[in-house]
């Protein structure tokens, strides 16, 4: 039935050179854990990635609940941590799924760096690669604030501080992340709401689809 | 491979454990969120408290009188008071009906005698809908069926309405 499904479209449109483009490619041997298992290293990018496909999923269904304002933000919460059916799991895998995205991530750094794998040709993927980690970055410091308690809220506190340090502009990044001069409030919350669930994931993605053209065209490094 | 036999080849194998293990952990992953977003669907509908309108039984005349009042509502984490009405009268065999004013045409508010051209007749001005004083739709007339009619019971000689519930239901 599938196949005959995908036969009618691929008749018509011929489909499959595309998707082989994409997922058709040998796995050098120097890859391949089961050839050598110490190459699991090479597997830590694509969990990365499985990771961050896990946080997108969950946080586009928690989105259903919540609601970035200060009055009911803690409450919609509470809300879908106590009353909804499976959110608690839900939410747990974004919580905690945010930090292995922060540890693979890193996990993935250290290969490529101890491996040389960021020497020429491949400079600018790793450049890329920093890139992709700043914007997770943001997105672990904008996803804090969020649930709207105490923690959130004093993190994100002295995260503000943190960046209002910066010579000649800091008070000026100040308010720009706050949205006012002197509260972390409403405006702070709804930005970062905006930051984090549009402005971020945008940038994310066009990094990420970058680092994985680059990959392909260049292919992964060779064997140590 | 035998050709005699048809075995799974090890092509097939590996497709088909990969496709089982990769599906099993999409379904555990998925399984969770699409519940959490089903969940409103799911949910026990809450059944209505009967609330005191604030109208004695015996202040209930045959001709229909609107009576607003608030109720409590629980959405989700937000709590307010919202306001419900009913055309509240008794009818000929001296039983109390409190009919919903949402018209069943498309939800505008109906009145009792809201029209000069139809007298005892509630009427909703959207789209000229009609209602005998019983609720049931006046024959081709917008509406397609009777006022919905309140859930209620008298307590101390007092009116406690309940939820508005389609003609037969109540």
């Amino acid at each position: 039935m599938l196949q005959k499904i995908y036969d009618w479209i691929d008749e018509r449109v011929d489909v499959t050179p595309i998707w082989r483009d994409i997922a058709d490619h040998e796995v050098p041997e120097h890859v391949n854990p089961a050839h050598h298992f110490s190459a699991f290293v090479y597997c830590f990018g694509g969990l990365t990635f499985f990771v961050v496909v896990i946080q997108i999923l969950s946080g586009m269904f928690l989105t259903m609940y919540y609601v970035p304002d200060i009055e009911n933000a803690w409450k919609s919460v509470y809300y879908l941590q106590t009353e909804v059916a499976h959110a608690q799991i839900v939410r747990g895998m974004h919580h905690w799924g945010a930090s292995v995205v922060i540890v693979m991530l890193f996990l993935h750094t250290l290969r490529v760096f101890f491996q040389g794998a960021y020497k020429k040709p491949r400079e600018l993927n790793w450049m890329v690669g920093v890139l992709i980690f700043f914007i997770m970055l943001g997105l672990g410091f904008t996803g804090y604030l969020l649930p709207w308690d105490n923690k959130a809220y004093f993190a994100t506190q002295v995260g503000i501080e943190i960046a209002e340090q910066v010579p000649l502009i800091g008070p000026e990044i100040k308010t720009l992340l706050a949205g006012d001069e002197n509260i972390v409030g409403a405006q702070t919350l709804t930005r970062f709401f905006a930051i984090h669930v549009f402005f971020l994931p945008a940038a994310l993605f066009a990094l990420l689809a970058v680092h994985f053209l680059l990959i392909r065209r260049q292919g992964i490094a060779g064997p140590l | 491979m035998s050709e005699k036999k048809q075995q799974v080849s090890r092509r097939q194998f590996l497709n088909y454990t990969l496709t089982g293990v990769g599906g099993f952990m999409a379904a555990g992953m998925l399984a969770p969120m699409l519940r959490m977003a089903v969940d409103p669907v799911l949910k026990p509908s809450a059944a209505g408290d009967f609330v005191n309108v604030g109208l004695a039984v015996e202040d209930i005349t045959t001709e229909p009188q609107r009576v607003d009042w608030l109720v409590e509502q629980v959405d989700g984490w937000y709590e307010s008071e919202v306001s419900r009405s009913a055309w509240v009268f008794k009818d000929e065999n001296d039983n109390i009906k409190a009919l919903s004013p949402i018209c069943k045409h498309l939800g505008c508010v109906v009145s009792w005698e809201g029209s000069e051209d139809y007298p005892n007749e509630f009427f909703c001005p959207c789209h000229d809908g009609r209602y005998y004083k019983d609720g049931t739709n006046v024959p081709n007339t917008p509406p397609l069926e009777p006022l919905d009619e309140y859930e209620q019971k008298v307590e101390n000689g007092m009116l406690f309405l309940g939820m508005a519930k389609p003609r037969g239901e109540a």
